[in-house]
């Protein structure tokens, strides 16, 4: 079965790297430009992962994040920040908020593929 | 003279008094009234009557024994510098009001200790005063020349009425201040001023006497060099007579310190320590001069008259049996000035003591720890006026009883010799602080005893009785008893060999009794004051001057009021401790006291601190002095209470102030902060879509969609431009906030500009299919740089264009002309700026602020740099708070 991905950022150029990163390796790939837009699919869908920028307009991804948390049938997701945010604060709070992996930008597509993998293994 | 001609020479004499009383009050200031010479003349109150008429009547009939009366003084001038000044010091250190009060704080300010020097000095003063009353009374009537008058009722006699004036005088310039410690300069000015008077009138009748009457003292000295009784007159007389002499001098020594009225005037009338380096050696010229012409003046009343005659009032007698009425009025003048001098000093002093140390104490204390502080000092007044009243009609009445049997000499010596029973527990009192106030009680009550048995019962026997057994048998037959010859000691005068006794045993009672009881912790207090008097400030701020006893559960109870049962615990713990003191102790000691007066000035402040603790100590032990002092400290803490509230005040004020100022500087921090952070945020974003899109190109094994792979290389070209363009802004910023940028400013036409800005963003507008109108077609010149203004019409259309909604948004701009300034406004029909943010929207990054909400469409410093633009052309930029749908915002340009 493909592993599901959820991939939420309001930067086009990140998310359409990602999407083919992703695709390639065979995932079905997601896509929200939004907290709120994520919500709605995560309605219908169950991905394994979600990667989750912070800073978005409307909703957050703190508030996606506790959302998913919130969510029952949804606790078999694993959650991934990818966030510009990178000071140590900063990721403690996510990792606190029940975050699987916290990664921060600029990143290596490489790498978090491998990583992602890993997570799903 | 007639009696009213006399009565009218006193009644001005005394208004002249009264001016200048008056006169040194009002220019209390003054040099005439603060200088060592009215220090000096005062100090003459010394020379009473006694002094005046009475020496000579001793010179008459006892020879040269009226010099040991100054011998004493003389002796002790130049240790004043020494002794005086010390006592003067702490007589101001601790605000003393009289010689009782003195003494009493010297032994821990022990109350009924003040009550017994009051009763002695009243008891020694007494008759002292009654003797100048009768010398007036007996000048008085020589000079009326009716020898043979002596009134039966007190309406009819003079003196009565003198007595009285001198009573209102004493009581006008002696009870203006409630506090006695205040100096009385009307009142000492005026003793100067006799002391001038006195010393003149003596020296002219001196001279006349000598010189006019005789040829000169050699002629006086062999006329009476031929009298049988000569050479008694003129020397010591033996061993015995110098017995008497070294007694005498003694007594006089110890008298100028402290007979109340010398006390009053060398110790509370000081004003200037360096006074007394003049008063050292003029003080003894002054008793020498009045002394020159005593024997002489003796010697030649002598050989005019015969034994009959008064010796005592030669002076008098001279002039008037040669026909020199003014000569004698001059003297008689000179006496009573001597007379008012001391009665007026005296009566002062006593009423001081009175009032203070034995009325209110002992009759008025509760009264006074209720009442309001002014009434209090009404009634402390009232109480002081009457005393001096009463002192002076109960003198009166005593030389009405007495004293007409006695001479003024001996009455004196009396007066000497039970004043004198203050000696051993004032001298040794000073400079050894092992004297106890038990000790001195009993040394002076054994003294005051042995003096009335030896001297004042002998006196009112022979009053009453009008025989001389006691005198001649002793008490009981025995004749060791006996009062003039106690033990067999029957060489001595009377008045000396009650002196020898009552001081013999005073100080014997004295020192043994301070040796084998030891004062209370207040009492060494005091004592360590008094004797080491260069440190006592420092011992008085480490001393508890508190009276009475308190229990150490009392003082807990005080502690935990305002510590707190926890804290007073531990305190007094840690006291017990150091102390090595049982837990269970019950009384206090100084040390607790201190103790707790320390902890508790920490939170209520030191006045408070000792009234609370002295709400826990006996209160029927606090003497007036105290009282009052509390009274005082409380008023002084009330006040500087209030300067502390202001003062908070004033500190919170300035303490909010800084924390604004601190928040403000925090906020500025941390809007650093976040400049920096959002800068780094924004720069990453390019970067990231950078480096994955490269990234995904560099793997790429040759199956990536060609169109995929230039859609990957516009978005590398477009994160690049936007980097660029952010780098652009933020120099651009920086620039213009720390005011580095130059603007190039030329005369353009602003239609054309904005036509430009128009242009560069019809694009993007016709992209989201919106319009933007220019309504004004106007052409107008004015002068901008214009690339800078471009960037802010371009920065105005793409916020606008970014808030419209697609297809349906419009965007406005015109412009329009003030008087002083053109006026440009673009305005759309979008989602408009929140009223809360409105204010907000100019600062730098503002958005990020608000990340949460709103992403970042820009680098955040679009508004932030055209507000700097505007600002920098001299114009203003402002969002319109008024309108309703959609954003409209408006700068200006000046015209010039």
């Amino acid at each position: 079965m493909k592993h599901k991905i959820l991939i939420v950022d309001d930067e086009p150029n990140i998310v359409m790297s990602l999407e083919y990163a992703f695709k390639k390796q065979d995932f079905e790939v997601f896509i929200a430009r939004d907290g709120s837009e994520a919500l709605e699919i995560l309605k219908e869908q169950t991905p394994d992962i979600v990667l989750l920028d912070i800073m978005m307009p409307n909703v957050d991804g703190y508030q996606t994040l506790k959302h998913i948390n919130n969510t029952s049938g949804l606790e078999a997701s694993k959650v991934v920040f990818l966030t510009a945010k990178n000071k140590a604060s900063d990721i403690e709070k996510g990792l606190k908020l029940g975050a699987d992996k916290y990664v921060t930008k600029p990143f290596s597509v490489k790498k978090l593929v491998s990583e992602i993998m890993e997570l799903l293994t | 003279m007639s009696n009213y001609a006399l009565i009218v020479i006193i009644v001005v004499y005394l208004s002249v008094l009264f001016y200048i009383a008056f006169f040194a009050e009002k220019k209390r200031q003054s040099k005439w009234v603060n200088n060592p010479y009215v220090y000096t003349l005062s100090l003459a109150v010394y020379c009473s009557a006694w002094t005046y008429y009475g020496s000579i009547g001793i010179a008459a009939n006892s020879g040269i024994n009226f010099l040991t009366i100054y011998l004493g003084p003389v002796i002790a001038a130049p240790l004043w510098i020494v002794l005086l000044r010390k006592i003067i010091r702490i007589s101001k250190q601790h605000k003393i009001s009289s010689i009782a009060d003195f003494i009493s704080l010297r032994y821990g300010n022990h109350r009924f200790l003040g009550a017994l020097v009051t009763l002695i000095c009243l008891f020694g003063t007494l008759p002292y005063i009654s003797l100048q009353l009768k010398a007036v009374s007996e000048t008085f009537e020589i000079m009326a020349d009716e020898t043979s008058y002596t009134s039966t009722y007190v309406i009819d006699d003079s003196t009565f009425y003198v007595a009285l004036l001198l009573a209102v005088f004493a009581t006008f310039f002696g009870t203006q201040n409630t506090d006695a410690s205040e100096k009385h300069k009307g009142i000492i000015a005026t003793v100067a001023f006799e002391s001038v008077l006195k010393l003149l009138f003596f020296l002219i009748i001196g001279v006349y006497i000598t010189f006019y009457l005789f040829d000169g003292t050699t002629d006086i000295y062999n006329q009476i060099s031929t009298s049988a009784n000569f050479k008694e007159l003129t020397t010591v007389n033996g061993l015995e007579g110098g017995f008497n002499w070294f007694f005498t001098t003694a007594l006089s020594f110890i008298a100028i310190f402290l007979l109340p009225r010398q006390f009053q005037v060398s110790v509370l009338e000081n004003n200037r320590e360096k006074h007394l380096k003049k008063a050292i050696w003029l003080f003894p010229l002054y008793l020498l001069l009045f002394n020159v012409f005593v024997i002489f003046i003796a010697w030649a009343g002598k050989l005019t008259f015969d034994a009959s005659v008064n010796a005592e009032y030669y002076t008098l007698l001279l002039p008037l049996k040669n026909g020199n009425s003014f000569l004698a009025t001059l003297v008689f003048l000179g006496g009573f000035s001597a007379v008012i001098s001391m009665v007026v000093v005296s009566t002062l002093a006593l009423s001081t003591m009175v009032s203070n140390n034995l009325i209110i104490p002992y009759g008025f204390l509760d009264k006074f720890i209720k009442n309001l502080p002014e009434r209090n000092s009404k009634y402390i007044k009232t109480i002081r006026r009457i005393s001096i009243f009463t002192i002076i009609i109960a003198a009166y009445f005593f030389y009405v009883s007495f004293s007409k049997e006695l001479s003024l000499y001996s009455i004196g010596l009396i007066s000497f010799v039970i004043i004198s029973q203050l000696a051993p527990s004032f001298f040794i009192g000073l400079y050894w602080n092992r004297g106890s106030s038990k000790a001195a009680i009993i040394g002076m009550v054994a003294g005051l005893a042995v003096t009335i048995y030896t001297l004042v019962v002998p006196f009112i026997l022979k009053a009453y009785t009008g025989t001389d057994d006691f005198v001649q048998y002793g008490l009981f037959n025995i004749s060791s008893l006996k009062p003039y010859a106690l033990f067999g000691i029957d060489f001595l005068s009377p008045p000396m060999h009650a002196f020898f006794w009552s001081m013999s045993i005073n100080g014997l009672c004295y020192l043994t009794f301070s040796l084998t009881s030891k004062g209370n912790y207040r009492e060494r207090n005091y004592a360590e004051m008094f004797v080491d008097s260069k440190n006592f400030t420092t011992l008085q701020d480490s001393a508890l001057v508190w009276k009475g006893e308190a229990y150490v559960a009392d003082i807990k109870n005080v502690l935990i009021r305002f510590l707190g049962e926890y804290r007073a615990n531990r305190a007094l713990k840690i006291f017990f401790t150091k102390y090595k003191l049982s837990p269970d102790t019950q009384l206090a000691d100084a040390r607790l006291i201190n103790f707790s007066e320390k902890l508790l000035t920490g939170s209520i402040g030191s006045a408070s601190a000792k009234i609370l603790i002295a709400s826990v100590v006996k209160e029927e032990q606090i003497s007036l002095v105290e009282v009052l002092k509390i009274l005082e400290e409380s008023k002084e803490t009330i006040v500087s209470n209030k300067v502390l509230i202001e003062k908070s005040e004033e500190l919170s004020q300035l303490t909010s102030k800084l924390k604004d100022a601190n928040d403000e500087l925090i906020t500025k921090d941390k809007q650093k902060d976040d400049f920096l952070d959002t800068v780094a945020h924004e720069l990453k974003t390019p970067i990231t879509g950078i480096r994955a899109a490269t990234e995904l190109l560099m793997d790429d094994d040759d199956d990536m969609p060609n169109d995929i792979k230039n859609q990957f290389l516009t978005n590398i070209l477009q994160d690049s431009d936007r980097l660029g363009r952010l780098i652009n802004n933020i120099l651009d910023f920086e620039k213009l906030e720390t005011g580095r940028l130059n603007l190039t400013i030329s005369q353009l036409d602003i239609q054309q500009t904005i036509k430009k800005a128009v242009a560069s963003t019809q694009h993007i507008a016709a992209k989201k299919g919106i319009q933007i109108n220019v309504k004004n077609v106007h052409r107008f010149k004015i002068k901008y740089d214009e690339d800078r203004i471009l960037q802010v019409l371009y920065n105005l259309l793409s916020n606008a264009i970014k808030f419209c909604e697609p297809e349906t948004g419009t965007i406005e701009i015109d412009y329009k002309l003030g008087s002083t300034v053109l006026e440009i406004s673009v305005s759309d029909n979008g989602k408009g700026i929140p009223p809360e943010d409105i204010d907000y929207i100019f600062d730098k990054f503002y958005q990020s602020q608000h990340q949460n909400t709103i992403k970042p469409e820009g680098s955040g410093l679009g508004l932030a740099i055209t507000k700097q633009i505007i600002e920098k052309h001299n114009g203003k930029i402002w969002a319109d708070k008024a309108r309703k749908k959609g954003a409209k915002l408006v700068f200006t340009l000046p015209f010039n």
